[in-house]
C-alpha cells in the first residue's frame, strides 16, 4: 500500500520480481558469473546512491529481506516472482519455481509465482508445463527467449514448438505470458533484440495476455508499433522506471510515448527487484510529472488516476485479483515485522 | 624523442580513424562511448586496439560489426601493416578476437558462426534509424530557422549545402547526415531532394509533420539505449562499498578501470 502524501491509498502490485541465487556457489561458469555481474551494473548504474547494495547482498538475498524489501519497507501489496531458470549458467538455476513457491509459501496471499519453460525441451516442455499448473496452480509464466540451450543461443515466441507450448497454456488457463525483451543474445544471425515475434504470437493467441517486459527496450519505437496494433499486448516497465532517477527527461519521453502508443490501461509497474527496490521507485512515480513540453506534443498526461491504474489495477484486471476484497484480505493479515 | 613525438602523432591519427566506427545500434563513434579501452602505436607500423562493450552480453552481432569496423578503418591508415583488435570480457570475445585476426572477410568469418546467413537485414534495419535520427536534427534545425513545410520538403542538394547550421549536434550531424544520404544513393547530384525517405520517396509538405513523429520516436529509443550503454559502461567492473557516510560506488578490479579520463585529455 502506497499512501500518498494527501493520504491516499494506492494498490500496488509489482509485476515483475525475483528470488535468485547468483551467488558464486551456484555459479556453473563464467556466463554465471557475468550475468549477475550485468544485473549489478544495472543496479550501481541506475539506484540513487542511498539505495545501493553490496554484491554479497545482491548475489543472495534472503527470505527475509525480500519480505521486508517490498513490503515492510516497499509499498507493495503483492508482488509477481518471475521464473528464470538458466540452467547453462547455474548449478541449482537462477531462480526456480520451487525455491520461489517455498518462500512464496509463508505469505500467499501477497505473493503469485510465475512459471517457465523452454519450447526447445519439445515433449518435456509440455509434460513440465502439466506439473507446474498441477504443482503450483500457475496463473502466468515468464519466457526468456535469450536462454542458452545446449547448442541453441535462442529461440524465438513463434516457433512451431513454442506454439504448442502456447496452445497448452490456453487450455490450462496459464494466461499471463511474460515476455523478456530486454537486452537479450538470440542467433547471430537475426535482430538479437527484435520484436516481431510478439506481433505473431500475439495474433495467432488472442486469448492469452501477452506483457513485454522492459516495454521492448532497447527496440522500444518498433515496440509501441506492435503495440498500438494488438490489443493484448501490454508493457512491463521494468528497467525503464528506473530512469525516473538518472535521467527523468528520457524516462518522461518513454512514459509520453508509451502512454501515446500503448495506452494507461497496458502499462504495469514492475520493481525488477533486486535489481531496485520498489520503495523509491513507487515515491518518485508517485511525483512525477511529464514536463509540459513533452506532455502536450504527444498530448497525453500522467495524472493520479492513470498512475493507481499502472501502479496496480491494471496488472490486478489481467490477473483476476479482486482489489476491494484483496485490501480486504491484507487488512486483516498486516505486514509482520520478523523479531531480530 | 623523436620517435616519442611521431608515436604521439600517429597515435592522434589512430584515434581519429576511430571515430569513424560507430556503435550501429546507437549511431555514436565508439570512441565517444568510451568502448575504446587502447589503440597503440607500436614501431611506427603496427597497431593495437583493445576494445570493451558496456556488458557481457552485448548483441555479438554488434560486436562483430564494430571489431571489423575498427579493422577497416585502422588498415585504410596507409603508414599500418599489421593489426590487432582485441574484444575484451564478452561472451562471445573468443570467436570475434579469432575472426577479426585471422585476415578472412566478414562475411566468411560471420557466416563460419550462423550457418551460412549474413547481417544485411540487420545492418540495413540500423542504417535506416540511423539515418532517420540524423534527418530529424536537419529537419528541426531548418524549421527553426524559418523555414516553411514545403521549403524544408522541396531543399535541393545543392541549396541543403549551402545552409549554416548552428548548434554542436547540428554541426555534428550535418555532414554525416550527407555522407549516409549519398552513401545510400538517395542523392547523387545537386539538384536532387535533399530530404528524401529511406524509401527514396519524397515527403509531401503535409506529411511533414507525421513524417517528424515517426522520426521522434525513432530518437528518443536511441537516445535512451545510447543513456543506457554509456551509465552501464562507466559502471561496470564497480561495487559498492558500505562505509560510514553511506554506500558509495568504488572500482574494484586494479588496472580494469576504463581509461576514459586519459583519452579525453589526449583528444
Amino acid at each position: 500500500m502506497y499512501k500518498t502524501p494527501d493520504g491516499k491509498e494506492i494498490f500496488v502490485l509489482d509485476g515483475h520480481t525475483h528470488f535468485w541465487d547468483g551467488s558464486p556457489e551456484n555459479q556453473a561458469n563464467v556466463h554465471g558469473k557475468q550475468f549477475i555481474e550485468c544485473f549489478y551494473a544495472y543496479h550501481t548504474n541506475l539506484s540513487p546512491q542511498e539505495e545501493l547494495w553490496e554484491k554479497p547482498r545482491f548475489e543472495k538475498y534472503s527470505e527475509d529481506d525480500i519480505y521486508r524489501d517490498l513490503f515492510v519497507d516497499g509499498p507493495d501489496d503483492m508482488a509477481i516472482i518471475q521464473s528464470t531458470y538458466l540452467r547453462d549458467f547455474y548449478k541449482n538455476g537462477f531462480s526456480s519455481i520451487e525455491r520461489s513457491s517455498s518462500m512464496a509459501s509463508r505469505h500467499p496471499e501477497r505473493f503469485i509465482v510465475n512459471g517457465s519453460f523452454d519450447p526447445r525441451d519439445g515433449e518435456k516442455a509440455l509434460e513440465y508445463i502439466h506439473y507446474m499448473k498441477e504443482e503450483f496452480d500457475i496463473t502466468g509464466v515468464k519466457m526468456y527467449t535469450a536462454e542458452w540451450n545446449g547448442n541453441s543461443k535462442g529461440w524465438a515466441l513463434n516457433d512451431p514448438d513454442a506454439y504448442k507450448c502456447f496452445e497448452l497454456c490456453e487450455k490450462l488457463g496459464i494466461k499471463n505470458i511474460h515476455v523478456h525483451k530486454g537486452p537479450t543474445i538470440i542467433p547471430l544471425s537475426k535482430d538479437a533484440f527484435s520484436v516481431d515475434d510478439v506481433d505473431y504470437a500475439a495474433t495467432d493467441f488472442q486469448n492469452l495476455n501477452w506483457i513485454v517486459e522492459h516495454c521492448g527496450l532497447p527496440r522500444l519505437d518498433d515496440f509501441c508499433w506492435i503495440a498500438v496494433q494488438e490489443t493484448n499486448v501490454y508493457a512491463g516497465l521494468a528497467v525503464a522506471l528506473p530512469f525516473i532517477h538518472a535521467r527523468p527527461r528520457y524516462f518522461a519521453e518513454v512514459m509520453a510515448e508509451l502512454l501515446f502508443w500503448v495506452g494507461e490501461d497496458k502499462i504495469l509497474f514492475g520493481s525488477d527487484y533486486a535489481i531496485w527496490t520498489p520503495k523509491w521507485l513507487v515515491e518518485k512515480f508517485w511525483n512525477f510529472q511529464i514536463p509540459d513540453d513533452i506532455a502536450e506534443e504527444r498530448g497525453v498526461q500522467l495524472t493520479d488516476e492513470i498512475k493507481e491504474k499502472i501502479l496496480g489495477l491494471n496488472a490486478a484486471r489481467i490477473y483476476g485479483i479482486d482489489v476491494e476484497a484483496k485490501k480486504a484480505q491484507l487488512a486483516g493479515a498486516p505486514v509482520q515485522i520478523a523479531a531480530e | 624523442m623523436l620517435t616519442d613525438i611521431i608515436k604521439a602523432d600517429l597515435e592522434c591519427e589512430l584515434w581519429e580513424s576511430l571515430e569513424a566506427v560507430t556503435d550501429p545500434e546507437l549511431d555514436e563513434p565508439i570512441t565517444d562511448m568510451g568502448f575504446v579501452e587502447r589503440a597503440e602505436v607500436i614501431g611506427s607500423k603496427r597497431v593495437e586496439v583493445e576494445f570493451r562493450l558496456p556488458t557481457y552480453w552485448c548483441s555479438p552481432n554488434f560486436a562483430f560489426l564494430m571489431a571489423f569496423g575498427i579493422r577497416a578503418e585502422v588498415c585504410a591508415l596507409p603508414w599500418v601493416q599489421e593489426v590487432q583488435v582485441t574484444l575484451n570480457d564478452h561472451c562471445f570475445g573468443d570467436e570475434v578476437n579469432e575472426g577479426v585476426n585471422s585476415g578472412k572477410p566478414f562475411e566468411e568469418v560471420f557466416a563460419q558462426y550462423c550457418d551460412g546467413a549474413n547481417l544485411a537485414e540487420v545492418v540495413d534495419t540500423f542504417r535506416a534509424k540511423a539515418f532517420d535520427r540524423r534527418q530529424e536534427v536537419m529537419l528541426l534545425a531548418l524549421q527553426a530557422q524559418g523555414m516553411t513545410e514545403a521549403e524544408i520538403v522541396s531543399l535541393t542538394l545543392a541549396a541543403f549545402d549551402r545552409i549554416t547550421m548552428h548548434g554542436e549536434e547540428e554541426e555534428r550531424q550535418k555532414p554525416r547526415y550527407r555522407d549516409l544520404l549519398l552513401d545510400q544513393g538517395l542523392a547523387e547530384n545537386p539538384e536532387d531532394l535533399a530530404f528524401p525517405t529511406w524509401d527514396g520517396q519524397a515527403i509531401e509538405a503535409q506529411e511533414l509533420a507525421t513524417h517528424l513523429v515517426r522520426l521522434k520516436g525513432t530518437r528518443i529509443n536511441m537516445e535512451f539505449n545510447g543513456a543506457l550503454c554509456r551509465g552501464l559502461a562507466t559502471t561496470r567492473y564497480k561495487e559498492v562499498e558500505i562505509g560510514p557516510e553511506g554506500p558509495t560506488l568504488v572500482d574494484f578490479i586494479a588496472g580494469r578501470v576504463p581509461p576514459r579520463e586519459d583519452h579525453a585529455t589526449r583528444r
